[in-house]
């Protein structure tokens, strides 16, 4: 599933060593998201609770750009995971205890097994098969979602959860002020735990599978194993994203498990731009404030603007907002080669 | 019971039929072009509201079916020639991307026009009595649809098997750079059968409606559905995608009739099964025949 057009690798410029102003840069740079969401703690009063949102989504975002991002599988059936994620943490603190580090801990547990599983069936086909086997898998828990009124309050969603605090001490409060704090230490360490993954040799391998599979087949690498393992760690992690959503909220609708929840959230990464990590935040947040911008000017003018930027996206900014820097280079340098020809 | 199994097999024939309308065109464009299109849904929805919109204005139901066909027809056009082909080049993800900013465009469009609850298409009332076929009394536009929907096929199944553009297109099928190379003009030819294609799904979508209810989500709710009917019979084949919605058709029905419980994964539970086991489709012809 190569895709160079989509995708343009980046490389650092060769032979270049680091200077303490590049150093400085990048160290600022990776430090501005983490600024922002501490400094918006402090100022956001009664709008916190969209930062935790905003959050949620961007691990959500982060889980997808590993499998889609990095490896390259080219997958609508994410919200599977979310949705689990955020059911299991649900009936977790309904029948078994409201401690939410632990209802955390079983809806990782469950998305992850779900994704080994699923992943265990499915990967070993490509391209359309594939993306027709992960909507088949969303559709078919969505359904059993929407049936198993029993267990999962079918389209009224899941009620009646119960979250004491977490350690026993931190009452998720009114303000959101604890939830806020709690997902923004779980997105942190999912961000290092994915900052790791991508860097290392099992990272690399990824990157090799999505432009040539064949070759990395030829060559030794398990091509099978390891998108299983990515595939697997990516449905924990958007296990992990759909429990902060029923814990913070107390709630877990249907729509968590539907295709337009993957829709969304491929969005959010696409617009941000993939394989940058970042771009998840980038495109969560960006999404998050058009979709309330236009919103009010009426309740679908949002899913119109999005479905614009997303065509506008593929069209002209290939790899997303995080390349607009880039593409004005380009463009300056076009110009200034233009002007320089004789 | 003879004339319960007949009903059940009749419902899911009427509603295979509409399936296989609608789906046609998908499974040429991505046997032909190998272009992942999302969007497909939208274009039978488009059919379907425009449909809607002239019936409850009293436009005659034949004009108006006739309409909701070529306004599909000329969007698909358009649309190839502008946002389509520059996509054939690049990965399936731009496409699934593209094509689903397409989807959210024309939902958020209709919601917009036309509000966001279902949209009648309001049919003649012949159609909507139920008429005596011997064992039993049954719907008439159920009947109605299997008529067209035979007729189509059989139309179509001569176009492809006895024309000359029949030919061409299994042949570009086949082989695009083979059919590029002897001289003939893929590109007219591809803007020409997607045009058809998005013409046969607004029709579809028109008298589909009685089955599958418009309202905006319509796009993406059902393009599942459609996908499911081009992969099952395999990309590009012709009668792998009349079978297979014939074959979803009835299973989905009898699912509606005996396990109303387990009918909606009853569905996707034999999808997924089908594509482990056969990855290529029932039908995985190389030719569109």
């Amino acid at each position: 599933m190569s895709d160079p057009a989509v995708t343009p690798s980046v490389a650092p410029p060769a032979g270049e060593a680091p200077t303490f102003a590049s150093r400085a840069w990048s160290l600022a740079g990776h430090a501005l998201p983490w600024a922002i969401a501490i400094v918006y703690y402090f100022v956001a009063g009664y709008s916190l609770s969209i930062g935790t949102q905003i959050m949620i989504w961007i691990l959500f975002a982060l889980s997808l750009d590993l499998v889609l991002g990095y490896a390259g599988i080219v997958t609508l059936g994410h919200a599977a995971f979310f949705g689990v994620g955020a059911y299991a943490a649900g009936l977790f603190s309904i029948y078994f205890s409201p401690d939410p580090i632990l209802g955390h801990l079983f809806a990782i547990v469950v998305a992850g097994l779900l994704g080994l599983i699923s992943g265990a069936l499915i990967l070993h086909t490509t391209g359309v098969t594939f993306l027709m086997l992960t909507l088949a898998t969303v559709s078919i828990i969505f359904e059993f979602g929407n049936q198993a009124r029993w267990l999962t309050g079918g389209d009224d969603g899941l009620q009646g959860m119960q979250v004491g605090p977490i350690f026993g001490t931190f009452e998720f409060n009114i303000f959101g002020q604890t939830a806020y704090i709690y997902t923004l230490v779980v997105l942190f360490i999912w961000f290092l735990i994915s900052w790791r993954l991508v860097k290392s040799p099992f990272g690399r391998s990824l990157d090799g599978i999505r432009q040539n599979p064949r070759r990395m087949r030829a060559i030794g690498t398990p091509v099978w194993w390891r998108l299983l393992a990515v595939y697997t760690i990516s449905a924990a992690m958007a296990g992990s994203a759909g429990a902060l959503l029923a814990h913070s909220t107390r709630f877990v609708g249907l729509s968590s498990l539907s295709l337009l929840t993957s829709g969304i959230v491929t969005v959010m990464l696409i617009l941000g731009g993939t394989r940058r990590l970042y771009g998840a935040f980038i495109g969560a947040a960006i999404y998050y404030f058009v979709q309330d911008s236009t919103a009010k000017i009426s309740p679908y003018f949002w899913e119109f603007i999005v479905g614009g930027m997303l065509i506008a996206t593929v069209l002209f900014l290939e790899g997303g907002l995080m390349d607009l820097g880039r593409v004005g280079q380009r463009l300056m340098a076009r110009i200034g080669s233009r002007k320089g020809a004789p | 019971m003879l004339s319960f199994a007949l009903t059940i097999l009749l419902d899911g024939i009427s509603y295979g039929m509409v399936l296989f309308i609608i789906s046609v065109g998908l499974t040429i464009t991505m046997g032909l072009m190998r272009l992942v299109n999302l969007a497909h849904g939208s274009f039978a929805m488009i059919g379907g509201y425009v449909a809607g919109y002239l019936t409850q204005a009293g436009v005659d139901f034949y004009v108006a079916l006739a309409l909701a066909a070529i306004v599909p027809g000329i969007l698909g056009g358009l649309s190839e020639v502008t946002v389509f082909r520059p996509l054939y080049r690049k990965g399936e993800l731009a496409q699934v991307l593209l094509t689903i900013g397409i989807v959210f465009v024309v939902t958020a469009s209709v919601t917009e026009i036309f509000g966001a609850f279902p949209y009648p298409v309001v049919f003649p009332d012949y159609l909507t009595k139920p008429i005596d076929i011997g064992f039993r009394t049954y719907p008439a536009y159920r009947l109605f649809l299997i008529g067209v929907g035979g007729l189509i096929a059989v139309a179509l199944w001569w176009l492809i098997e006895n024309s000359l553009y029949g030919a061409r297109l299994r042949a570009a099928v086949d082989n695009p750079r083979m059919a590029r190379t002897v001289g003939m003009n893929v590109n007219v030819l591809f803007t020409g059968t997607f045009v058809v294609g998005c013409a046969l799904a607004g029709l579809g979508g028109a008298i589909g409606a009685g089955i599958m209810s418009l309202e905006p989500s319509y796009a993406l709710k059902y393009v599942v559905l459609f996908l499911v009917v081009v992969i099952v019979g395999g990309e590009g084949s012709f009668k792998g995608s009349f079978v297979a919605a014939m074959a979803l058709g009835i299973i989905d029905t009898v699912g509606k009739y005996f396990f109303s419980q387990a009918a909606p994964y009853l569905l996707y539970v034999t999808v997924f099964v089908l594509l482990l086991w056969r990855p290529q489709g029932l039908m995985p012809a190389k030719s569109v025949a």
